[in-house]
């Protein structure tokens, strides 16, 4: 069983919150197939959010084909999230570190890095936010 | 979608004064309503009318398809927790449960007795002797024990440390995790409720500013900030609710279903907190065209 915790500060609507922490422990592996998630009562008591919120983020992970939930008796881990590959990580690693050498040459500092990445990753990751 | 409050130009006269007046509202099924306002919005004349302790002055107010206040089931249907959680002073805890068993046809006693062992509360202790955070417990276990299909809280926690405030609202939470229902609570505090909300009401002088499912509104507004700039160059879907403007920067809150494209702007998500603070501020001072005239520097 895991426990859901919550950044209030984070900016990031709180389902998704909820979302990215199981498919963060399926990816470490605290997760596995047949686990079961605590209940929207059991979420809501600890964490005094609306349980829609809960059930919205245990939909979105059955969309993902990564849970199901089994009627009287919870939500259940069916599906696995592949480890992301060390040596793929490294090779990102590698580029990222020469992109910014090139940035950091071209005189931009930390602050503009920071802002090109933002956009970067709005663009590429955007979830069909309206 | 069904609506548990439905109001049409209601109004309440005190002597010569409307405490609320031209109010036309709908709140939905099966959600945990915030209302919010600030003080004097008329939040606390509209749950009262709600519940049947005020009558109208004009208009109408339908409350689960039944008229407030009207006979034992009508009565039954709709719980109440009145502003600063009021309880008997000279009663004892257990006392108030056995009133809530005579007063009430569908009391489930079980329920609230082992809520107030679960709390750990004593029976015997009188209630004028609980801390506000107990006795916010005992009017919640007493709300809850009569099993209502619709519960009304007026300001629950706004006397509550924070501590007292998260325990009562993760109880009211799990109750709607547990045997669902619909929930209407009022605050003039959105941190309050900016977790347990599905739906938003926003109230102003008696007007409702803004209404809708909290995730939407989320979706919908956006902050820009980019070069100065003329509101009225803005993209036709975008509705500018707050702006702002220095001699070279221009910031917007707007609201839009489209996605933001134009590259000038950077736009990041607002928090419910700042989508209401804008919102009262389009109330305090309307503007006749929806896009005010702005000089634009060039």
């Amino acid at each position: 069983m895991i426990e859901f915790q919550l950044d209030t500060a984070s900016g990031v609507a709180t389902y998704l919150q909820l979302v990215q922490q199981v498919r963060h422990a399926l990816q470490l592996g605290i997760l596995e197939p047949g686990d079961r998630l605590p209940t929207a009562q059991q979420v809501v008591a600890k964490l005094a959010i609306n349980p829609n919120t809960v059930l919205k983020a245990y939909r979105d992970l059955e969309r993902e084909g990564l849970v199901r939930p089994r009627p009287g008796q919870g939500t259940f881990v069916v599906g696995t999230l592949p480890r992301s590959d060390p040596a793929v990580q490294e090779r990102f690693l590698a580029s990222m570190t020469a992109w910014l050498r090139k940035a950091r040459a071209a005189g931009l500092g930390p602050d503009d890095v920071e802002a090109i990445y933002r956009t970067a990753v709005r663009d590429s990751f955007a979830e069909g936010v309206a | 979608m069904t609506a548990v409050i439905e109001t049409h130009d209601l109004g309440k006269q005190y002597g010569r004064k409307w405490a609320l007046r031209n109010c036309t509202m709908s709140i939905p099924e099966g959600k945990v309503t915030g209302l919010v306002g600030p003080n004097g919005a008329g939040k606390t004349t509209l749950l009262s009318l709600a519940v049947g302790l005020l009558t109208p002055t004009c208009g109408s107010i339908t409350v689960l398809g039944g008229h407030p206040g009207d006979g034992p089931a009508q009565l039954g249907k709709v719980g109440f927790i009145a502003q600063d959680t009021p309880a008997y002073a000279g009663l004892s805890v257990g006392k108030h449960l056995l009133m809530g068993a005579y007063l009430n046809a569908n009391w489930d006693h079980e329920l609230a007795r082992s809520r107030i062992d679960r709390l750990g509360l004593d029976p015997r202790q009188k209630a004028g002797t609980l801390s506000g955070g107990q006795r916010a417990q005992l009017a919640l276990t007493m709300a809850i024990a009569k099993q209502p299909d619709l519960l009304l809280l007026d300001e629950p926690v706004a006397s509550l440390d924070p501590l007292a405030r998260r325990e009562f609202l993760q109880g009211l939470m799990e109750t709607v995790a547990g045997r669902g229902g619909s929930v209407v609570l009022s605050s003039h505090l959105i941190s309050d409720l900016e977790r347990v909300c599905d739906y938003l009401v926003l109230i102003v002088a008696s007007h409702v500013q803004l209404a809708g499912d909290v995730a939407g509104l989320l979706a919908t507004h956006h902050r820009l900030s980019g070069p100065r700039r003329d509101p009225r160059s803005l993209p036709s879907g975008q509705q500018v609710i707050e702006q702002s403007h220095t001699d070279k920067q221009s910031t917007f809150l707007v609201r839009t279903d489209r996605p933001i494209l134009d590259p000038a702007w950077t736009a990041r998500p607002v928090t419910l907190d700042e989508l209401v603070l804008a919102y009262l501020g389009q109330a305090q001072n309307p503007s006749p065209g929806r896009r005010p005239v702005l000089g634009v520097v060039s």
